[in-house]
């Protein structure tokens, strides 16, 4: 169970000017400037529930993300993962979650990627059956035989995100963290993602939390969804209600188009 | 102490070993390298064999001694030069994907501790070889002497080693303070280029004044490559030896707390960059 209560971030950002003058003036003196990330964002995710969490670029996604992840230590509030909180029990608390930050790579550049894939069992230290038994099986559902022999610097765009959603698979999380896992996608990759991604939920009762700027991701996945924007919840809701209330016809693109307009953010 | 005793090595093991893979796979990199350390080596005999000529009598290290020394330093660049930084870590830092790495049930310390040794180890083996190999067939007085007592390659091998940690331990602070600034080029090229002249890199440091060198040994500057090479080369034999190992030892002690220390109240305040 995910459990976030009041947690507030403020980044602190130096304030840059464009320009020469300017520039040179920063090196003796900075201004900076605060900006709060996220404010006050509660919410609770069941075991085996799929969330989409979507909002406007800025609006606080990843921060959440790095916070439930361990990453990034939040200045208030308090956030318990199965019965931990992630930022002081990193250690702990990764070995059961995974990981897709859909703009970063954990593959190794210029070595095939099985070979990663043997880092991360060897990392977690998942005995070789299981390993053997889910590379086998992500292998099969994603399509990835031809490709594993294959240094992730020559693969696709679409390839290597396959790749990244079955290393961050490898060892049975409990929970998985998607950021943004559908970004730069075809169609063809789009589909097995998702199709992927709801057959784990289904068979595994994987709890799933993504975030996505594509809609069609959030219909063909996700029941409930919650929206963020200014570092705030704004709603929480099934996307049933919301297509309830949204005008006749929308298509999930201009329902979450509407629903920016009417929080403006 | 800094969670030391919670490790468990084989996780560190497999990083060394896919760190390595990878390293192995630029052997044009490795090649240009070895055709600059070769020219750069003939270069710095060169001239230290005109200032010998000018007067023998007033240096420090027997002629034999400087040559062996310098052989021996360019076979082993990648091992004990400072600024043969690994820019994967601070490019994770830097660019955020520190993210993934923070993810990973690991210490961080230990983790980049692993990859920079393999980093260091496998760009060395590519290098060190066929430079030594040369270097000893070279005619008389630019040869690389070999020693022939079998106490002084247990002695050199054993500061080698040692050597190497406290080069990784160091570096480790540099990469740490990654951190703390946005950009660390700055603070890269200050530490990287200044330690290794105070360590020997550039002149080795019995030619430095009396009370210098008296210092630069205690600090860690001359547990780096000064003592390895020192004892090869035959400069520095028997007490003198072992206790500059011992000096070699603390500092790398003492530079591994430090940075474990350091390390764990970096991430507490650790911004991962990026979307």
């Amino acid at each position: 169970m995910i459990e976030l209560n009041g947690v507030n971030k403020t980044f602190r950002i130096a304030k840059r000017q464009g320009g020469f003058s300017r520039a040179f003036r920063a090196l003796f003196s900075r201004e900076y400037e605060y900006i709060r990330a996220l404010k006050n964002v509660s919410f609770t995710v069941n075991d085996g529930e799929m969330v989409g969490y979507i909002g406007p670029n800025g609006a606080g996604k990843s921060t959440t993300i790095k916070i439930m992840c361990g990453v990034l230590n939040p200045d208030g509030g308090t956030c318990n993962i199965n019965g931990r909180t992630p930022w002081k029990n990193r250690v702990a608390h990764v070995r059961e979650i995974g990981v897709v930050f859909g703009q970063r790579s954990q593959l190794w550049w210029d070595v095939p990627v099985v070979d990663s894939f043997e880092l991360i069992r060897d990392i977690y230290k998942t005995d070789a059956a299981t390993y053997k038994r889910n590379l086998d099986e992500l292998v099969e559902l994603l399509e990835l035989h031809e490709i594993l022999k294959t240094p992730a610097r020559s693969l696709s765009l679409g390839q290597r995100m396959r790749c990244e959603i079955v290393a961050s698979l490898l060892h049975d999380p409990k929970i998985l963290f998607l950021d943004e896992p559908t970004i730069g996608l075809d169609a063809v990759s789009k589909l097995a993602v998702r199709q992927f991604i709801k057959r784990l939920n289904a068979e595994r009762g994987t709890t799933v939390l993504l975030t996505t700027h594509d809609m069609q991701d959030i219909e063909a996945l996700t029941e409930r969804i919650i929206l963020i924007g200014k570092g705030q919840i704004l709603l929480d809701g099934s996307l049933t209600q919301l297509k309830a209330e949204a005008p006749k016809g929308a298509n999930a693109e201009e329902m979450v188009a509407a629903l920016y307009k009417e929080y403006a953010i | 102490m800094f969670g030391l005793t919670a490790i468990n090595f084989k996780p560190y093991r497999a990083l060394f070993r896919i760190r390595f893979t990878n390293t192995l796979q630029y052997r044009a990199a490795a090649f240009a390298g070895l055709t600059t350390q070769f020219a750069w080596g003939f270069m710095y005999i060169l001239a230290f064999a005109a200032f010998y000529r000018s007067n023998p009598g007033s240096f420090p290290m027997e002629f034999s001694h400087t040559v062996t020394y310098i052989w021996l330093q360019q076979a082993f660049v990648a091992l004990f030069f400072l600024w043969f930084y690994d820019n994967s870590i601070i490019e994770s830092v830097e660019s955020g994907s520190i993210a993934y790495e923070l993810v990973r049930p690991m210490d961080l310390y230990s983790r980049w501790f692993s990859i920079t040794a393999a980093n260091r180890v496998s760009r060395t083996l590519l290098r060190a070889i066929p430079i030594l190999a040369i270097a000893i067939f070279l005619p008389r007085p630019f040869r690389l002497v070999l020693p022939v007592e079998l106490m002084r390659y247990i002695l050199f091998f054993i500061s080698m080693a040692l050597a190497l940690g406290v080069v990784l331990s160091f570096s480790m602070l540099i990469y740490i303070s990654a951190f703390y600034t946005i950009n660390s080029m700055g603070t890269r090229i200050i530490f990287g280029v200044s330690a290794d002249f105070l360590s020997g890199a550039y002149i080795p440091l019995p030619f430095f004044p009396d009370t210098m060198r008296f210092v630069l040994e205690l600090l860690p500057f001359g547990s780096m490559q000064n003592m390895p090479l020192l004892i090869f080369s035959g400069h520095v034999y028997g007490v003198a030896a072992f206790r500059g190992i011992g000096i070699q030892l603390f500092w790398l002690v003492t530079l591994v707390i430090v940075g474990r220390f350091w390390m764990s109240r970096a991430l507490k305040r650790v911004v991962a960059q990026g979307g």
